[in-house]
Protein backbone atom coordinates (compact mmCIF):
# COMPACT_ATOMS: atom_id res chain seq x y z
CA UNK A 1 0.00 0.00 0.00
CA UNK A 2 1.23 3.23 -0.66
CA UNK A 3 0.36 5.13 2.65
CA UNK A 4 1.02 7.75 4.65
CA UNK A 5 4.20 6.19 5.93
CA UNK A 6 5.71 6.32 2.36
CA UNK A 7 7.21 9.06 2.64
CA UNK A 8 9.96 9.13 0.31
CA UNK A 9 10.35 12.21 -1.85
CA UNK A 10 7.49 13.88 -0.28
CA UNK A 11 7.65 17.93 -0.22
CA UNK A 12 6.21 20.32 2.15
CA UNK A 13 6.89 18.17 5.50
CA UNK A 14 9.04 21.64 6.05
CA UNK A 15 12.98 21.65 8.22
CA UNK A 16 13.76 18.51 10.32
CA UNK A 17 14.54 20.90 13.31
CA UNK A 18 16.66 18.11 14.81
CA UNK A 19 17.62 18.13 19.15
CA UNK A 20 21.07 18.57 20.06
CA UNK A 21 22.26 15.05 20.41
CA UNK A 22 23.75 15.68 23.75
CA UNK A 23 20.56 17.21 24.98
CA UNK A 24 18.08 14.78 23.66
CA UNK A 25 16.07 12.72 25.67
CA UNK A 26 15.43 9.00 24.92
CA UNK A 27 11.67 9.74 26.07
CA UNK A 28 10.23 12.73 25.64
CA UNK A 29 6.70 11.74 27.82
CA UNK A 30 6.02 9.03 30.72
CA UNK A 31 3.66 7.41 28.09
CA UNK A 32 6.37 7.18 25.38
CA UNK A 33 7.97 4.83 27.77
CA UNK A 34 5.01 2.88 28.49
CA UNK A 35 3.86 2.43 25.10
CA UNK A 36 7.66 1.17 23.99
CA UNK A 37 7.55 -1.33 26.50
CA UNK A 38 4.31 -2.27 26.01
CA UNK A 39 4.36 -2.67 22.07
CA UNK A 40 8.05 -4.92 22.44
CA UNK A 41 6.41 -7.22 25.70
CA UNK A 42 2.79 -7.85 24.18
CA UNK A 43 5.35 -8.28 20.79
CA UNK A 44 6.89 -11.28 22.91
CA UNK A 45 3.37 -13.13 22.86
CA UNK A 46 3.88 -13.96 19.44
CA UNK A 47 0.65 -13.18 18.52
CA UNK A 48 1.59 -11.28 15.44
CA UNK A 49 4.85 -10.45 13.41
CA UNK A 50 6.74 -7.58 12.75
CA UNK A 51 4.97 -6.80 9.47
CA UNK A 52 1.71 -7.67 10.92
CA UNK A 53 2.59 -5.00 13.62
CA UNK A 54 4.09 -2.38 10.88
CA UNK A 55 0.98 -2.98 8.60
CA UNK A 56 -1.31 -1.90 11.68
CA UNK A 57 0.72 1.54 11.77
CA UNK A 58 0.05 1.43 8.36
CA UNK A 59 -3.42 1.18 7.69
CA UNK A 60 -4.33 4.76 9.10
CA UNK A 61 -5.84 7.60 7.05
CA UNK A 62 -2.42 9.25 6.23
CA UNK A 63 -3.51 12.46 7.66
CA UNK A 64 -3.61 11.07 10.65
CA UNK A 65 -0.60 9.45 10.68
CA UNK A 66 0.91 12.73 9.69
CA UNK A 67 -0.78 14.43 12.18
CA UNK A 68 0.08 12.02 15.25
CA UNK A 69 3.95 11.39 16.90
CA UNK A 70 5.52 8.78 16.26
CA UNK A 71 4.81 6.79 19.41
CA UNK A 72 1.10 7.97 19.04
CA UNK A 73 1.62 6.03 15.91
CA UNK A 74 3.01 3.10 18.10
CA UNK A 75 -0.35 2.84 20.49
CA UNK A 76 -2.40 2.96 17.45
CA UNK A 77 -1.17 0.13 15.78
CA UNK A 78 -1.08 -1.67 19.16
CA UNK A 79 -4.72 -0.77 19.86
CA UNK A 80 -5.43 -2.05 16.60
CA UNK A 81 -3.06 -5.64 16.93
CA UNK A 82 -5.12 -6.54 20.40
CA UNK A 83 -8.65 -5.69 18.58
CA UNK A 84 -7.64 -7.79 16.16
CA UNK A 85 -6.00 -10.61 17.60
CA UNK A 86 -8.54 -10.60 20.32
CA UNK A 87 -6.28 -11.13 22.88
CA UNK A 88 -7.70 -8.95 25.65
CA UNK A 89 -11.04 -11.44 25.28
CA UNK A 90 -9.22 -13.80 27.17
CA UNK A 91 -10.39 -13.67 30.70
CA UNK A 92 -7.67 -14.13 33.30
CA UNK A 93 -4.35 -15.92 33.77
CA UNK A 94 -5.61 -19.24 33.77
CA UNK A 95 -6.84 -18.88 30.04
CA UNK A 96 -3.38 -17.24 29.14
CA UNK A 97 -2.65 -20.50 29.85
CA UNK A 98 -4.54 -23.33 28.80
CA UNK A 99 -4.17 -21.39 25.06
CA UNK A 100 -0.43 -21.69 25.59
CA UNK A 101 0.60 -17.84 24.98
CA UNK A 102 4.03 -18.02 27.11
CA UNK A 103 4.25 -14.55 28.46
CA UNK A 104 7.94 -13.74 29.63
CA UNK A 105 9.04 -12.10 32.98
CA UNK A 106 12.42 -9.17 33.31
CA UNK A 107 15.04 -11.93 32.12
CA UNK A 108 12.91 -14.08 29.72
CA UNK A 109 12.18 -10.13 28.21
CA UNK A 110 16.06 -9.75 28.09
CA UNK A 111 16.78 -13.25 26.56
CA UNK A 112 15.03 -12.39 23.68
CA UNK A 113 16.13 -9.03 23.02
CA UNK A 114 19.51 -10.18 22.69
CA UNK A 115 18.73 -12.94 20.23
CA UNK A 116 16.48 -11.07 17.88
CA UNK A 117 14.52 -12.14 15.11
CA UNK A 118 16.91 -13.31 12.14
CA UNK A 119 14.89 -13.18 9.12
CA UNK A 120 17.55 -15.02 7.41
CA UNK A 121 16.05 -18.04 5.73
CA UNK A 122 17.47 -21.76 3.82
CA UNK A 123 17.52 -21.35 0.03
CA UNK A 124 14.58 -22.50 -1.48
CA UNK A 125 15.31 -21.87 -5.57
CA UNK A 126 18.19 -20.14 -6.85
CA UNK A 127 19.22 -16.41 -7.30
CA UNK A 128 17.45 -15.38 -10.43
CA UNK A 129 19.53 -12.43 -10.31
CA UNK A 130 23.21 -11.78 -10.25
CA UNK A 131 25.28 -8.78 -8.95
CA UNK A 132 25.82 -6.43 -11.54
CA UNK A 133 22.30 -7.48 -13.29
CA UNK A 134 20.03 -4.25 -14.42
CA UNK A 135 16.39 -4.50 -12.69
CA UNK A 136 13.46 -2.55 -12.89
CA UNK A 137 10.67 -2.26 -10.21
CA UNK A 138 7.46 -2.84 -12.03
CA UNK A 139 4.36 -0.65 -10.72
CA UNK A 140 1.84 -1.72 -8.52
CA UNK A 141 -1.33 -1.92 -6.61
CA UNK A 142 -2.61 -3.12 -3.83
CA UNK A 143 -3.68 -2.34 -0.36
CA UNK A 144 -1.27 -5.08 1.86
CA UNK A 145 1.57 -4.76 3.43
CA UNK A 146 4.84 -3.86 0.89
CA UNK A 147 7.89 -2.70 1.47
CA UNK A 148 9.07 -1.46 -2.16
CA UNK A 149 8.51 2.61 -1.80
CA UNK A 150 6.60 4.47 -3.88
CA UNK A 151 9.32 6.34 -4.98
CA UNK A 152 11.10 3.73 -6.61
CA UNK A 153 8.05 2.25 -8.15
CA UNK A 154 9.04 2.35 -12.23
CA UNK A 155 12.45 3.36 -11.96
CA UNK A 156 15.86 1.21 -12.85
CA UNK A 157 18.73 0.30 -11.24
CA UNK A 158 21.39 -2.59 -10.77
CA UNK A 159 22.14 -5.14 -8.31
CA UNK A 160 24.73 -4.33 -6.35
CA UNK A 161 24.35 -7.01 -3.16
CA UNK A 162 22.75 -10.36 -2.51
CA UNK A 163 21.68 -11.11 1.09
CA UNK A 164 20.65 -14.29 0.43
CA UNK A 165 16.78 -15.38 1.68
CA UNK A 166 14.84 -13.75 3.88
CA UNK A 167 11.55 -13.40 4.72
CA UNK A 168 9.22 -11.80 2.38
CA UNK A 169 7.52 -8.69 4.73
CA UNK A 170 4.33 -8.87 1.81
CA UNK A 171 3.53 -12.22 2.64
CA UNK A 172 4.28 -12.26 6.61
CA UNK A 173 2.26 -9.57 7.22
CA UNK A 174 -0.45 -12.21 6.24
CA UNK A 175 0.75 -14.40 8.83
CA UNK A 176 2.80 -16.35 5.97
CA UNK A 177 6.46 -16.53 6.76
CA UNK A 178 8.09 -17.56 3.61
CA UNK A 179 11.32 -16.33 1.99
CA UNK A 180 12.40 -14.64 -0.83
CA UNK A 181 15.85 -13.73 -2.38
CA UNK A 182 17.00 -10.29 -1.02
CA UNK A 183 19.07 -7.62 -2.89
CA UNK A 184 20.68 -4.24 -1.97
CA UNK A 185 19.75 -2.04 -5.42
CA UNK A 186 21.16 0.68 -6.42
CA UNK A 187 19.48 3.51 -8.27
CA UNK A 188 20.87 6.79 -10.16
CA UNK A 189 19.62 10.03 -8.21
CA UNK A 190 19.16 11.76 -11.63
CA UNK A 191 17.03 8.58 -12.55
CA UNK A 192 14.74 9.15 -9.61
CA UNK A 193 15.04 12.94 -8.98
CA UNK A 194 16.14 14.63 -12.06
CA UNK A 195 19.53 16.55 -12.63
CA UNK A 196 19.93 18.11 -9.77
CA UNK A 197 20.35 15.26 -7.74
CA UNK A 198 24.02 14.50 -9.97
CA UNK A 199 26.73 12.46 -8.08
CA UNK A 200 23.81 11.03 -5.75
CA UNK A 201 22.33 7.67 -5.55
CA UNK A 202 20.45 5.41 -3.52
CA UNK A 203 20.44 1.89 -1.98
CA UNK A 204 17.45 0.04 -1.53
CA UNK A 205 16.93 -3.31 -0.12
CA UNK A 206 14.02 -5.04 -2.27
CA UNK A 207 13.08 -8.88 -2.68
CA UNK A 208 13.05 -10.58 -5.87
CA UNK A 209 9.32 -10.32 -6.20
CA UNK A 210 9.47 -6.91 -6.43
CA UNK A 211 11.73 -6.80 -9.49
CA UNK A 212 12.24 -7.76 -13.28
CA UNK A 213 15.06 -8.06 -15.13
CA UNK A 214 15.55 -4.80 -17.57
CA UNK A 215 14.71 -5.27 -21.10
CA UNK A 216 17.42 -4.12 -23.12
CA UNK B 1 -1.91 28.89 25.69
CA UNK B 2 0.77 29.73 28.11
CA UNK B 3 -0.04 29.56 32.07
CA UNK B 4 1.36 32.00 34.91
CA UNK B 5 -0.26 30.27 37.42
CA UNK B 6 0.50 26.73 39.28
CA UNK B 7 -1.50 24.06 39.22
CA UNK B 8 -0.98 20.26 37.99
CA UNK B 9 -2.16 19.62 34.47
CA UNK B 10 -4.73 17.03 33.66
CA UNK B 11 -3.00 13.87 32.18
CA UNK B 12 -3.53 13.94 28.17
CA UNK B 13 -5.59 11.85 26.31
CA UNK B 14 -2.63 9.43 25.31
CA UNK B 15 -1.31 8.95 28.74
CA UNK B 16 -4.95 7.74 29.80
CA UNK B 17 -4.88 5.88 26.85
CA UNK B 18 -1.87 3.90 27.51
CA UNK B 19 -2.22 3.80 31.17
CA UNK B 20 -5.72 1.92 30.45
CA UNK B 21 -4.28 -0.27 28.21
CA UNK B 22 -1.06 -1.22 30.61
CA UNK B 23 -3.67 -2.13 33.00
CA UNK B 24 -5.54 -4.11 31.19
CA UNK B 25 -2.94 -6.21 29.83
CA UNK B 26 -1.35 -6.40 33.62
CA UNK B 27 -5.17 -7.27 34.82
CA UNK B 28 -5.22 -10.19 32.38
CA UNK B 29 -1.60 -11.37 32.93
CA UNK B 30 -0.61 -10.87 29.14
CA UNK B 31 2.19 -8.46 29.99
CA UNK B 32 4.74 -8.76 33.39
CA UNK B 33 5.59 -5.63 35.10
CA UNK B 34 8.93 -6.92 35.44
CA UNK B 35 9.71 -7.22 31.54
CA UNK B 36 8.31 -3.84 31.05
CA UNK B 37 10.59 -2.28 33.26
CA UNK B 38 13.74 -3.96 31.95
CA UNK B 39 12.57 -3.57 28.24
CA UNK B 40 12.68 0.29 28.90
CA UNK B 41 16.07 0.10 31.22
CA UNK B 42 17.63 -1.92 28.33
CA UNK B 43 17.57 1.15 25.67
CA UNK B 44 17.62 3.35 28.74
CA UNK B 45 20.80 2.41 30.15
CA UNK B 46 22.27 -0.68 28.73
CA UNK B 47 22.20 -0.29 24.63
CA UNK B 48 23.02 2.84 22.95
CA UNK B 49 25.32 4.59 20.76
CA UNK B 50 28.81 4.29 22.84
CA UNK B 51 28.35 0.41 21.17
CA UNK B 52 29.05 1.97 17.87
CA UNK B 53 31.31 4.45 18.73
CA UNK B 54 33.03 1.18 20.39
CA UNK B 55 32.99 -0.44 16.80
CA UNK B 56 34.07 2.99 14.80
CA UNK B 57 37.41 3.49 17.18
CA UNK B 58 38.27 -0.26 17.10
CA UNK B 59 38.13 -0.19 12.96
CA UNK B 60 39.60 3.33 12.68
CA UNK B 61 43.28 1.28 15.09
CA UNK B 62 42.45 -2.20 14.28
CA UNK B 63 42.95 -2.64 10.19
CA UNK B 64 42.07 -6.65 10.68
CA UNK B 65 38.99 -5.57 12.08
CA UNK B 66 37.95 -2.98 9.71
CA UNK B 67 38.32 -5.42 6.87
CA UNK B 68 36.35 -8.24 9.14
CA UNK B 69 33.79 -5.11 9.77
CA UNK B 70 33.09 -4.19 6.26
CA UNK B 71 33.03 -8.00 5.04
CA UNK B 72 30.67 -9.55 7.71
CA UNK B 73 29.50 -6.56 10.05
CA UNK B 74 27.15 -8.94 11.67
CA UNK B 75 29.40 -11.52 12.90
CA UNK B 76 31.96 -9.07 13.01
CA UNK B 77 30.51 -6.94 16.04
CA UNK B 78 29.02 -10.12 17.46
CA UNK B 79 32.38 -11.18 18.34
CA UNK B 80 32.15 -7.47 20.36
CA UNK B 81 29.28 -8.91 22.36
CA UNK B 82 26.45 -6.63 20.17
CA UNK B 83 23.63 -8.80 18.49
CA UNK B 84 20.31 -8.47 19.49
CA UNK B 85 16.46 -6.97 18.24
CA UNK B 86 17.06 -4.85 14.99
CA UNK B 87 20.40 -5.49 14.53
CA UNK B 88 19.99 -9.25 13.71
CA UNK B 89 21.66 -8.37 9.92
CA UNK B 90 24.66 -5.47 9.50
CA UNK B 91 25.92 -4.02 6.80
CA UNK B 92 29.04 -0.83 7.71
CA UNK B 93 29.40 1.20 4.93
CA UNK B 94 32.52 3.47 5.06
CA UNK B 95 32.96 6.97 4.17
CA UNK B 96 35.46 8.41 2.21
CA UNK B 97 37.21 11.68 0.74
CA UNK B 98 35.13 10.60 -2.41
CA UNK B 99 31.86 9.08 -1.11
CA UNK B 100 30.15 9.91 1.99
CA UNK B 101 26.94 7.68 3.49
CA UNK B 102 23.72 8.32 4.81
CA UNK B 103 20.76 5.94 6.21
CA UNK B 104 17.34 6.67 6.38
CA UNK B 105 14.13 4.37 6.81
CA UNK B 106 11.37 6.26 4.57
CA UNK B 107 8.70 3.46 5.30
CA UNK B 108 9.23 3.16 9.25
CA UNK B 109 11.76 3.92 11.48
CA UNK B 110 14.64 1.09 10.94
CA UNK B 111 17.59 1.50 12.84
CA UNK B 112 20.96 -0.52 14.18
CA UNK B 113 19.44 -0.81 17.43
CA UNK B 114 21.97 -3.00 18.94
CA UNK B 115 24.85 -0.29 17.81
CA UNK B 116 22.75 3.18 18.18
CA UNK B 117 19.77 2.37 21.26
CA UNK B 118 16.39 3.63 19.71
CA UNK B 119 16.48 6.30 17.09
CA UNK B 120 16.10 9.91 17.70
CA UNK B 121 12.99 11.82 17.32
CA UNK B 122 14.16 13.61 14.08
CA UNK B 123 15.26 10.17 12.46
CA UNK B 124 11.80 9.43 12.98
CA UNK B 125 10.24 12.69 11.40
CA UNK B 126 8.42 12.70 8.31
CA UNK B 127 10.91 15.91 6.95
CA UNK B 128 14.03 13.52 7.19
CA UNK B 129 12.42 10.83 6.08
CA UNK B 130 10.75 12.31 3.10
CA UNK B 131 13.99 14.38 2.18
CA UNK B 132 16.97 12.23 2.84
CA UNK B 133 16.30 10.13 -0.39
CA UNK B 134 15.80 13.24 -2.45
CA UNK B 135 17.51 16.42 -1.16
CA UNK B 136 20.20 14.69 0.80
CA UNK B 137 22.87 17.87 0.68
CA UNK B 138 19.70 19.98 2.24
CA UNK B 139 19.85 17.81 4.66
CA UNK B 140 23.25 17.65 5.72
CA UNK B 141 23.28 21.42 5.51
CA UNK B 142 20.44 21.41 8.44
CA UNK B 143 22.54 19.61 10.71
CA UNK B 144 25.55 21.78 9.70
CA UNK B 145 27.47 19.35 7.63
CA UNK B 146 28.96 20.60 4.14
CA UNK B 147 30.53 18.27 2.12
CA UNK B 148 32.77 18.93 -1.17
CA UNK B 149 30.67 19.24 -4.49
CA UNK B 150 33.27 15.98 -6.02
CA UNK B 151 31.79 14.10 -2.70
CA UNK B 152 29.27 11.55 -3.96
CA UNK B 153 26.62 11.16 -1.70
CA UNK B 154 24.97 6.98 -1.64
CA UNK B 155 21.44 7.10 0.73
CA UNK B 156 20.99 4.04 2.31
CA UNK B 157 17.09 3.43 2.71
CA UNK B 158 16.61 0.27 5.04
CA UNK B 159 13.21 -0.97 3.83
CA UNK B 160 14.31 -5.11 5.14
CA UNK B 161 15.22 -6.32 8.31
CA UNK B 162 19.19 -5.65 7.02
CA UNK B 163 20.41 -2.56 9.06
CA UNK B 164 23.03 0.13 8.02
CA UNK B 165 25.84 2.01 10.38
CA UNK B 166 28.13 4.58 8.64
CA UNK B 167 31.75 4.24 9.58
CA UNK B 168 32.88 7.67 9.31
CA UNK B 169 36.48 8.85 8.10
CA UNK B 170 38.88 8.81 11.20
CA UNK B 171 39.40 12.89 11.77
CA UNK B 172 42.93 14.26 11.46
CA UNK B 173 45.82 14.20 13.72
CA UNK B 174 44.65 10.55 15.37
CA UNK B 175 46.33 8.01 13.40
CA UNK B 176 48.54 7.22 16.69
CA UNK B 177 45.44 7.86 19.20
CA UNK B 178 44.53 4.70 21.37
CA UNK B 179 40.94 3.41 21.07
CA UNK B 180 38.97 4.58 24.00
CA UNK B 181 40.32 8.29 23.04
CA UNK B 182 39.12 7.85 19.60
CA UNK B 183 35.60 6.62 20.71
CA UNK B 184 35.09 10.17 22.20
CA UNK B 185 35.18 11.62 18.50
CA UNK B 186 32.67 9.32 17.85
CA UNK B 187 29.19 10.90 17.37
CA UNK B 188 25.90 8.65 17.46
CA UNK B 189 25.05 11.54 14.50
CA UNK B 190 28.36 9.95 12.41
CA UNK B 191 27.15 6.78 12.76
CA UNK B 192 24.19 7.85 10.77
CA UNK B 193 25.95 10.01 8.11
CA UNK B 194 24.45 13.45 9.31
CA UNK B 195 27.48 14.34 10.76
CA UNK B 196 31.18 13.81 10.38
CA UNK B 197 33.18 12.73 13.57
CA UNK B 198 34.42 15.64 15.59
CA UNK B 199 37.79 16.79 14.78
CA UNK B 200 40.82 16.06 16.96
CA UNK B 201 41.17 19.72 18.55
CA UNK B 202 37.16 18.93 20.29
CA UNK B 203 39.53 16.53 22.35
CA UNK B 204 42.43 18.90 22.94
CA UNK B 205 40.40 21.58 23.77
CA UNK B 206 39.07 19.48 26.47
CA UNK B 207 42.07 18.21 28.12
CA UNK B 208 43.06 22.14 28.15
CA UNK B 209 40.27 23.10 30.17
CA UNK B 210 40.52 20.12 32.54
Amino acid sequence: MIGGHDLGGKHGLGPINPEPESEEPLFHAEWERRIFALTLATGMLGQWNIDESRHARERQHPVDYLKQSYYENWLVGLEKLLDEKHLLERANQQQNQQENLRIPDAVGAEKILASGGPTLMPDMAPARFGIGAKVTVPKRQGSGHTRVPAYVQGASGEIVDHYGTHVFPDANARGDRRGEHLYSVRFDGESLWGSESQGQSVFIDLWEPYLEATAI
Amino acid sequence: MPHDHDHTEPPSDLELRVKALESLLLQKGQVNPDALYGISETYEHKVGPKNGAHVVAKAWSDPDFKQALLTDATSAVADLGYMGRQGEHLTVVENMPSVHNLVVCTLCSCYPWTLLGLPPVWYKSAPYRARAVSEPRSVLAEFGTELPESTGIQVWDSTSEMRYLVLPMQPAGTEDWGEARLQALVSRNSMVGVELAKPASTLAQRDAES
